[in-house]
């Protein structure tokens, strides 16, 4: 299991304490992230793909109380069981931004205004490894030069307010990328952005995640983005995992009711939609709602399955 | 960044204009003058005074001239550094002013550091700890302290020191030490009494700061970049400090500035009631007694401070702040 597989979620369930009651957030999910592969996980709003991201980074809030389990296999260490790490525990700060890094949805805010660019880049570089202030600037600079920043040197002494939203997002990237992560999780790193920026941003996301050969865990609800840069697709609907499968197998023969909603409700989708897949949106709307159970498909896919 | 600063000083120019002639104004608008109360005085003394020694006093002030006249030539003179002669202290108004100018700002400093010291750390434990005993504990003691007059404080901490340690508080120096010069005795003999005013005074800022700093770093502890370093592995300490923390104080640093009118006006009650030799007193006096060229001088130097303070505000949040520095530039 641990050969392919660089993070397992086995049972993941995760609620938050209200002042209303408890919200469960997360029911029982389970997938697994292979190795050099990037995994898309899409769903709508509040449909626990963040919360996912998030118990990966155990950056949850002290609301949240998580069962089940969250293991990263490294490649050259020992197994990290993530859901039982102390919070002092100096392996959780080697995780954050070491073995896993994140980019987040809104390049706008993610960087600190009052910083210079390079300093929030190096910083990474110096939270986890011990080299001289100058190393990590240097270090900094050819990072922002592969994310595709030009005059690197002199950007590197700016603020984040002079640069646009994709360029942040950049060096964001870039900042995630420096201590070379086993897991990059990119969570919905294109959503703020116009789409010609998008593009450019999926095209470097996929082109930096084949020179490094790491794992990718890409949170959308944007399909379009999905077909694009993703090997993979854990499907999500109310804190469940409802199919998970390879990328064309999902948008090409979906599984699942929601899926096919999903599909169907994707500008131009008409086109693409047969006869039958329409057939099963209707019976998803339907169906919604009802108990499921996961089952395996002929073609080895799972199928969450409604019971009614 | 240059341009900047000289704009603004020369902008300060003709509101400081407009500023003395308003201060002229109001230090005439009461009936008499300074002659007329001298006269008044000494008449009451017995002695008799005659129309040629008023004329030539009178004239001693220019005040036979006109209005306008008798405004350039106080104006004039202040602006040369000489702000005229204080008839209430028979001085000059300049040996009046500087030494307690120096003794208010020394107070004033240290309240200061001694608010911020307490108050900002404080501030910082209450957002991280939110709704904890320490928390609230905190809260209710600074409210208590913001709600307590200051003379009041001042008053029950003379009272204590002079049961408990059978020490006098009031002054900055004991009495041998008023009018020695200065030494190492009397330096030491100066930091033993100046706790007590520091004390007073920053109390009364401690429940403000206190309070704006939590709810500042509460803002902040909530914005992304947050967690974006927390993401990228800084420890917990480093990333307090170095992101939410460092945006939060910058209201506080920007209102130094605003200090220095206070170092006139401020803390007048509990100077008078602590008998410190400051500013505040002095202001209180001259405006009964209208003794017209310190009355004048002070506001005028308060002016003055003011319209400085606004700049070196300006120029501090500038500095903190790069969003703020580049918008300018």
């Amino acid at each position: 299991m641990s050969a392919n597989n660089l993070v397992s979620i086995n049972n993941l369930t995760v609620e938050f304490k209200t002042e209303l009651g408890s919200v469960t957030a997360l029911k029982d999910v389970s997938f697994d992230l292979p190795r050099n592969c990037i995994t898309a996980v899409v769903g709508e709003s509040g449909s626990g793909k963040s919360v996912t991201s998030n118990s990966i980074m155990r950056l949850l809030p002290d609301s949240a109380q998580t069962s089940g389990e969250i293991i990263l296999y490294p490649q050259k260490s020992e197994p990290i069981s993530i859901t039982s790490l102390a919070e002092k525990d100096p392996r959780l700060r080697s995780l954050r931004g070491g073995l896993v890094s994140m980019v987040f949805q809104e390049p706008m805010t993610a960087l600190s205004p009052v910083h210079r660019i390079g300093d929030q880049v190096a910083e990474a570089v110096l939270c986890h490894r011990e080299v001289s202030k100058e190393a990590a600037w240097s270090e900094a600079a050819s990072m922002l030069e592969q994310v595709g920043l030009t005059d690197v040197q002199q950007k590197m002494r700016m603020y984040p307010f002079e640069f646009s939203g994709g360029m942040r997002q950049r060096v964001i990237i870039a900042m995630a990328l420096i201590c070379h992560p086993q897991l990059l999780i990119c969570d919905e790193p294109t959503t703020a952005l116009d789409v010609t920026i998008q593009a450019e941003i999926l095209v470097l996301i996929k082109s930096l995640q084949q020179k490094l050969q790491n794992s990718v865990l890409f949170i959308t609800h944007d399909l379009g983005v999905v077909a694009q840069v993703a090997d993979r697709v854990v499907v999500m609907y109310d804190g469940q995992v409802l199919e998970v499968g390879d990328v064309k197998q999902i948008l090409k023969n979906p599984q699942h009711p929601y899926t096919c909603h999903l599909l169907a409700s994707m500008p131009g989708a008409e086109r693409r939609t047969t006869k039958e897949s329409k057939q099963k949106n209707w019976a998803a709307g339907a169906a919604l709602g009802g108990g499921t159970a996961l089952a395996t498909a002929e073609d080895g896919r799972q199928v969450r399955e409604f019971v009614r | 960044m240059k341009k900047y600063i000289l704009r603004r000083v020369l902008g300060m120019v003709p509101t400081l204009a407009v500023i003395s002639v308003l201060v002229f104004i109001v230090i005439q608008l009461p009936e008499g003058d300074i002659v007329t109360s001298t006269v008044g005085q000494l008449e009451a003394t017995g002695v008799d005074m005659s129309d040629d020694r008023i004329e030539s006093l009178r004239a001693q002030y220019y005040l036979d001239q006109p209005l306008p006249i008798q405004y350039l030539y106080w104006i004039g003179n202040f602006i040369t550094g000489d702000m005229g002669f204080s008839y209430l202290y028979a001085q000059p108004v300049n040996e009046l002013v500087w030494e307690r100018l120096g003794y208010t700002l020394l107070i004033s400093i240290g309240a200061l550091l001694f608010t911020w010291l307490l108050a900002l750390p404080i501030g910082i434990y209450s957002a991280v700890r939110q709704y904890s005993t320490a928390d609230y504990a905190f809260t209710t003691v600074g409210l208590i302290g913001l709600a307590t007059p200051n003379f009041l404080i001042a008053l029950i901490l003379m009272y204590l020191g002079y049961n408990w340690f059978g020490l006098s508080f009031g002054g900055l120096f004991s009495p041998e030490y008023i009018n020695a010069p200065w030494s190492w005795a009397r330096f030491t003999d100066l930091l033993a009494h100046l706790w007590i005013p520091v004390i007073v005074i920053g109390t009364s800022g401690m429940a403000i700061t206190m309070r704006l700093m939590r709810a500042n770093l509460l803002d902040e502890l909530e914005k992304p970049y947050v967690t974006t370093a927390r993401a990228k592995g800084v420890p917990p300490l480093k990333l307090l400090l170095k992101y939410p923390v460092r945006i939060a104080i910058n209201p506080f640093i920007s209102t130094i500035g605003l200090l220095l009118p206070t170092l006139i006006s401020g803390e007048a009650i509990v100077a008078v009631v602590l008998n410190l030799p400051t500013t505040g007193p002095l202001l209180i006096q001259s405006l009964i007694t209208q003794d017209m060229y310190l009355a004048g001088s002070l506001i005028m130097l308060l002016s003055v401070l003011t319209v400085i303070g606004m700049l070196l505000s300006d120029l501090l949040l500038a500095w903190v702040d790069p969003r703020i520095r580049y918008e300018r530039t």
